[in-house]
């Protein structure tokens, strides 16, 4: 993957993020634009609870029988003239589209937007190999300027503001009047279009990732707000859609229920802008299209998933609402997470893709106050799968010593009430005598974790459960 | 015809017994006066979430065992916490899979166990004796109780007969509060930037107390506010509702 995954430096990463006030600006705006669409969009439709249950339903079912789909899908790409190649992982893919690639004799290739080219490293292995990968969604192409990854999957660049951007732009497009307007995003956005357009044009691969395969059709689809997905896909001789296996659904019906759900879920569109279906290479009679038409499956430990507790991740729709609604990915932003998925969706799947032990802090980086779960358009219990992977620490003995004792201790003392009743007498009468008239504690010994940032409210004085036996009551 | 009086055991938590023995008094005021006959088992410390949050389901289980074991007999269990009473109510069950006669004993316990204010609203449907609160209130949906029990306008309901008391929403009452167990203090950092975006919200209301369901949210609430030196008071529902409000708030001087 590209950037490395720092997820092991968590706690690291979210303290320089806390430090970073233009950061912390930038993730505030997701309340009012993202969050606040979702509630409206949702709030609109009246089915909408019900359309989660179908999409539900139906990535349920096609997981149940994700092989029939996937060969049903190859046999109509197939029929439609395109090429199907089967990537067991990461090397797999990235090979797979080299070699396409270098047959074609490609120089330079444009990409739409794909979260599954970043958890390849597509990039980084195309330019190690002499060909240079354009990215055109704008997002993309900011952050592919600021050699950075994406802090957000759905919007990559949401961590940098207009003013960084025009700097960057003013430091790579070197070959535009120094003097021109770049201080608002219109201006930003005219220049981007205007360097992008020649890339298109002398593109001779273009890659994308697909939001859908549809196995009776043998489509896939992608939406993009820009129209830049259809720029890559339709103006190089050669098509690329990398796509991993969960992305198949059975029918076009099933894309129009789910696409019901995505946009919303994701920026409260009722669609996004561009929607595009493509099938098989140009054929005899299309005004435009690729000559050649290739897909890409990735399974990279997703097969793994099926049968097992992480079976319902697979879900996912990528639409972001989880990361939008959490309280930890809002305090901090994507890259702290230090994985190609950041927040909720990305700490279950994390584990899953790159191994428990490079991923440890994720699932712990949670509140589980549920909040995610609440929006996805999948209902993917999230919450449910973050403990599942804290069992699996802790079984494995990854969990922190430190925890792991103070955890066994609190075990013991609760598995003894009488014990338990004595310690906590103490406990209690301890914390409330140090409190004296303050009613809170500023400093306590063992609790620098919390008095560091609040004060620790002191106990009453007695337990309830003394108090009531005092009054004679069982 | 007399019905007999509800047997109801009540699971103080043990964030109640060891901070805040008052909420626990409460329950009981707002139970009895319900017409319950309320009993707190002596043998009850915790429902074993702090071990089930942190991936050790054996640790969850035993104590799990010890709950049930405990409460079984009575007719309805009662908790002055969502968390407690997700925990029991919706997690309980799953650390039986595979052990059909714990599960059908962790089910029965948990079709009868309730969160305080849902007890009172949903099952007993009955109002509590008049009270009376002068000031303003902004009320925080703790997490579980929210997502997990469905708390939302039972306490408010509850609340609305309080006389003098005027309830004001925040933005995003629903927002969590950056407690999370054991996360207040593994990731402190964070969950010190979460709970100022709430007393942040807190603030915006112009209320003079808040309260909540849950004593975890209200102690790192609490906690937030003293250390930033706020006057706003903060105390659980129940002691609002029973009209136990005599004695100092959460973190509050004694006088």
């Amino acid at each position: 993957m590209s950037g490395g995954l720092t997820s092991l430096s968590f706690p690291k990463n979210a303290h320089a993020a806390l430090a970073n006030p233009p950061l912390l600006k930038a993730i505030a705006h997701i309340e009012e634009t993202l969050v606040s669409g979702r509630r409206r969009a949702a709030e609109a439709l009246p089915e909408f609870e019900a359309l989660r249950d179908a999409g539900r339903d139906i990535k349920a079912h096609t997981l149940a029988h994700l092989d029939l789909y996937l060969e049903a899908f190859e046999r109509k790409v197939v029929e439609a003239g395109g090429f199907v190649h089967w990537a067991a992982d990461a090397a797999d893919a990235n090979r797979i589209i080299l070699d396409i690639c270098q047959k074609a004799g490609a120089r330079r290739v444009t990409k739409g937007k794909s979260m599954i080219t970043e958890e390849v490293g597509l990039n980084a292995y195309l330019q190690a190999n002499g060909i240079a990968p354009v990215e055109t969604d704008l997002g993309e192409y900011i952050i592919q300027l600021r050699g950075e990854t994406p802090s957000h999957i759905i919007a990559p660049a949401v961590h940098v503001n207009k003013e960084q951007v025009a700097a960057d732009f003013r430091r790579v497009h070197t070959d535009l009047d120094p003097k021109r307007n770049l201080d608002e995003p219109t201006s930003l956005l005219a220049e981007a279009r205007g360097v992008l357009r020649e890339r298109f044009l002398s593109a001779d691969v273009g890659i994308t990732g697909a939001n859908f395969l549809v196995a009776e059709t043998g489509s896939t689809v992608i939406v993009t707000n820009e129209g830049n997905g259809d720029l890559t896909q339709i103006l190089p001789k050669t098509h690329i859609v990398l796509a991993s296996i969960e992305k198949v659904v059975p029918t076009l019906e099933d894309v129009a229920t789910i696409m019901r759900l995505l946009a919303r879920s994701a920026t409260g569109q009722e669609m996004s802008v561009y929607t595009t279906f493509s099938t098989g290479p140009r054929r005899a009679g299309d005004p435009d299209g690729p000559e050649a038409f290739h897909v890409v499956l990735l399974d990279n430990g997703r097969s793994a998933m099926l049968g097992s507790e992480f079976e319902d991740m697979l879900r996912c729709i990528r639409c972001g609402a989880c990361i939008n609604h959490c309280p930890v990915y809002r305090s901090v932003g994507g890259h702290a997470y230090g994985s190609v998925y950041p927040g909720p969706m990305g700490s279950v799947l994390t584990p899953s893709l790159q191994g428990l032990e490079k991923s440890a802090h994720l699932a712990n980086a949670s509140t589980l106050c549920g909040r995610c779960e609440s929006v996805c358009p999948m209902r993917i219990p999230l919450p449910k799968m973050l403990r599942h992977w804290r069992e699996k620490e802790f079984e494995r003995h990854l969990t922190p010593k430190k925890a792991r004792f103070g955890l066994a201790a609190w075990r013991f003392l609760a598995a003894r009430p009488r014990l338990y009743g004595l310690a906590t007498r103490l406990g209690a009468w301890g914390l409330a005598r140090l409190a004296g008239r303050d009613g809170a504690l500023r400093q306590v010994p063992l609790a620098g974790g919390w008095t560091r940032w609040r004060d620790l409210p002191a106990p009453e004085g007695g337990t309830f459960r003394t108090e009531w036996a005092k009054r004679g009551r069982k | 015809m007399t019905t007999p009086k509800p047997r109801v055991a009540l699971f103080v938590t043990c964030l109640v017994d060891f901070f805040r023995p008052t909420v626990g008094f409460s329950a009981v005021k707002l139970l009895e006066d319900a017409g319950c006959e309320v009993s707190v088992p002596a043998g009850q410390t915790c429902c074993g979430q702090p071990a089930y949050n942190s991936g050790d389901r054996a640790g969850a289980r035993a104590l799990a065992e010890q709950v049930i074991a405990l409460f079984e007999g009575f007719d309805q269990v009662v908790v002055p916490s969502g968390s407690c009473a997700g925990m029991i109510k919706t997690h309980y069950p799953d650390l039986f899979s595979g052990e059909p006669n714990w599960r059908l004993r962790a089910e029965a316990l948990a079709d009868k166990t309730h969160e305080l204010t849902s007890f009172l609203v949903d099952v007993l449907g009955v109002a509590p004796l008049p009270v009376t609160f002068e000031g303003t209130a902004t009320y925080h949906d703790s997490c579980s109780g929210l997502r997990e029990l469905g708390v939302k306008d039972q306490p408010r309901r509850l609340l609305s007969a309080v006389d003098g008391l005027t309830i004001k929403e925040m933005h995003d009452p629903e927002a969590c509060c950056g407690f999370g167990g054991a996360f207040c203090v593994k990731y402190d950092e964070i969950s010190n930037a979460i709970v100022d975006r709430k007393v942040a919200d807190v603030r915006t209301t112009g209320a003079e107390l808040l309260l909540a369901g849950d004593l975890g949210c209200l102690l790192n609430i609490a906690g937030k506010l003293k250390r930033e030196g706020s006057s706003v008071e903060v105390r659980h529902v129940a002691e609002v509702l029973a009209g136990m409000t005599n004695g100092p708030a959460i973190g509050e001087t004694r006088k």
